[in-house]
């Protein structure tokens, strides 16, 4: 990876990382961290310190679509089943309930539109309970609610040597 | 009269409750501690692999395999030393897939060591080699590594310790508490001496692929090496799959046919799920190794140079994921100032005691922690170091 986005997957996990802590992490001079930093503000890969990373200024590639699926629900879970099942994939970044003419909406991601393509492909529309999906590439972000989870953070890691 | 409690086996019974295992408890039950006291990733297993295991699952694959594990796995698991430390086995007869590293470690002892022989341990080290010598009949020779060589091993220090009556090194590295490594030069110094010896290698390899300055070297490559040693390999670490239980032995056939008889008696197999499993993560975990390896990497940047900055005195680890600074200096024994430091500041390390006595004067911190974690239990660390 290249030092930017080195920097930037440090900063997107935690605002907080100052210039000096990345430097002594990475071990390179704590101005060049501020310098890159600096850039990044100024062009507006580096959007707000909450913090959130438009990726589009960097030279990842990446490509978002909402996909609707028609599911059957199943008897006393409803649809938690495939939602929570669709949920455990990494390219899934949002999974609602949906009322209307579908069940699920998700938001999936992916570096090109043939990876989300072969993954809904493969993976959604293969799966058990899975009728129907239809794909909507977004073509142009206006606002984004970066939804974070209810997700139990406790440490569950048994002590070991 | 007929007491139960006198019938159980002497050499078991003698054996110490490990000392870390009380403090752990103690732990358990304090609320708010910042621990850095775990041993094991704090990733979970990459999603393709798990997925893998899932996919096992789905297709019924819930059977015992053969008792060496599935072959397509040890294929693998040769392909993959091969490909990144240059050890060439036969999959057919040189690997057996065991249940952890630990398993591994358990039959290379049990199939080597015969009631009264010596196994050198070098230490501080993993808690597990000594009590499973003297569970094999074996006698637990602690060597203890010194801090001026940051706990390397060298030469000298081997060549004192061998006997008449040494079976078996036990060879750990990377290192755990220490974080030590050898390089390809030291391992060739070391290697010269156990030429010279009847003795045997077991070389716990379970961090090799977490190193940070330099690629691992098996002593398994070195010259004369091969036909002597029982290298032990796992998943726990490098994958982030502890949980799983797999791992595995590499060694002559004369020597894989022994231990794969206690191995088929005792255990029968592996976890099959977790054998399916992890062909995916050798076929296709590179990258998830490195992400990580790059992680730890700027964690133990961070977390030595935090330590440094309090005057604490720590070496450069140069893999696995601990630290194991110098706290001797605070007047305190290591217990003394672990144990003060959790009820004080409710920050959790470990006493480097708890890895044999040469660890007197030093403590493990682990840093398969966020960075948030890590700062906060320095923030903490700070304070505390200001009262003593
Ligand atoms: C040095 C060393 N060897 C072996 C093990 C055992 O690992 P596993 O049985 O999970 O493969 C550990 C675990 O902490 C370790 O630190």
């Amino acid at each position: 990876m290249n030092i930017r986005n080195t920097i930037l997957s440090y900063m997107e996990k935690d605002s907080h990382l100052n210039a000096k802590t990345l430097a002594v992490m990475l071990n390179l001079p704590e101005e060049e961290i501020e310098k890159e930093i600096a850039a990044m503000e100024a062009d507006g890969t580096i959007l707000s310190y909450k913090t959130v990373v438009n990726w589009e200024k960097t030279d990842r590639r990446m490509v978002r679509a909402l996909i609707e699926l028609k599911t059957i629900p199943q008897r006393d879970k409803g649809f938690d089943t495939v939602a929570e099942r669709i949920s455990t994939y990494p390219q899934v970044k949002s999974v609602f309930l949906m009322s209307g003419g579908f069940d699920l909406a998700l938001f999936v991601e992916g570096e090109t539109m043939r990876d989300v393509a072969l993954f809904v492909a493969e993976k959604l529309a293969t799966m058990e309970g899975v009728t129907a999906t239809a794909t909507h590439f977004v073509l142009q972000t206006y606002k984004d609610n970066d939804v974070v989870y209810e997700q139990d953070t406790t440490d569950k890691r048994g002590n070991s040597w | 009269m007929f007491d139960p409690t006198t019938r159980l086996n002497h050499t078991i019974t003698e054996i110490k409750p490990s000392g870390i295992r009380k403090f752990f408890d103690l732990l358990d039950e304090m609320k708010d501690v910042v621990a850095l006291t775990v041993g094991q990733p704090d990733f979970v297993t990459p999603w393709h692999i798990r997925d893998a295991g899932i996919r096992s699952l789905e297709e019924g694959r819930t059977y015992y395999t053969s008792n060496n594990g599935l072959l397509e796995f040890r294929k693998e698991i040769a392909n993959y030393q091969s490909r990144r430390f240059s050890l060439e086995y036969d999959p057919a007869k040189e690997i057996i897939v065991t249940v952890g590293g630990s398993e591994a470690i358990d039959l290379a002892l049990r199939a080597t060591v015969n009631p009264g022989d010596e196994v050198i341990v070098p230490e501080p080290c993993f808690v597990c080699y000594a009590p499973l010598v003297s569970m094999a009949g074996g006698i637990p020779v602690a060597l203890p590594l010194k801090w001026e060589n940051n706990f390397k091993l060298t030469p000298e220090e081997l060549r004192s310790a061998l006997t008449e009556k040494t079976k078996a090194i036990v060879l750990a590295f990377p290192n755990n508490p220490t974080g030590a490594c050898l390089t390809k030069e030291e391992l060739e110094g070391l290697a010269e001496v156990i030429r010279e010896s009847d003795a045997l290698v077991i070389s716990d390899e379970i961090y090799g692929e977490l190193t940070y300055d330099y690629t691992h070297t098996s002593i398994a490559s070195i010259e004369g090496m091969r036909e002597r040693t029982v290298v032990v390999g796992g998943f726990s670490k490098a994958y982030a799959m502890t949980g799983w239980r797999l791992g595995y032995t590499l060694a002559p056939d004369y020597f894989t046919k022994q231990m794969a008889k206690i191995h088929q008696y005792g255990i029968m197999c592996a976890p099959t799920t977790s054998q399916y499993t992890a062909i995916e993560a050798l076929k296709n975990g590179d990258e998830d190794i490195e992400m990580m390896k790059a992680e730890y990497h700027a964690r133990r940047n961070l977390i030595v140079s935090r330590l440094r900055a309090l005057g604490i005195d720590c070496f450069m680890p140069e893999g696995a994921f601990y630290v194991f600074p110098y706290i001797g200096k605070f007047g305190l024994s290591s217990e003394e100032f672990c144990e003060k430091l959790l009820y004080e500041k409710h920050v959790a390390i470990v006493p480097g005691t708890a890895f044999g006595e040469s660890g007197e004067g030093f403590a493990r911190l682990s840093y398969a922690y966020s960075v948030r974690h890590i700062e906060q239990a320095m923030d903490r660390l700070a304070e505390f170091v200001k009262t003593l």
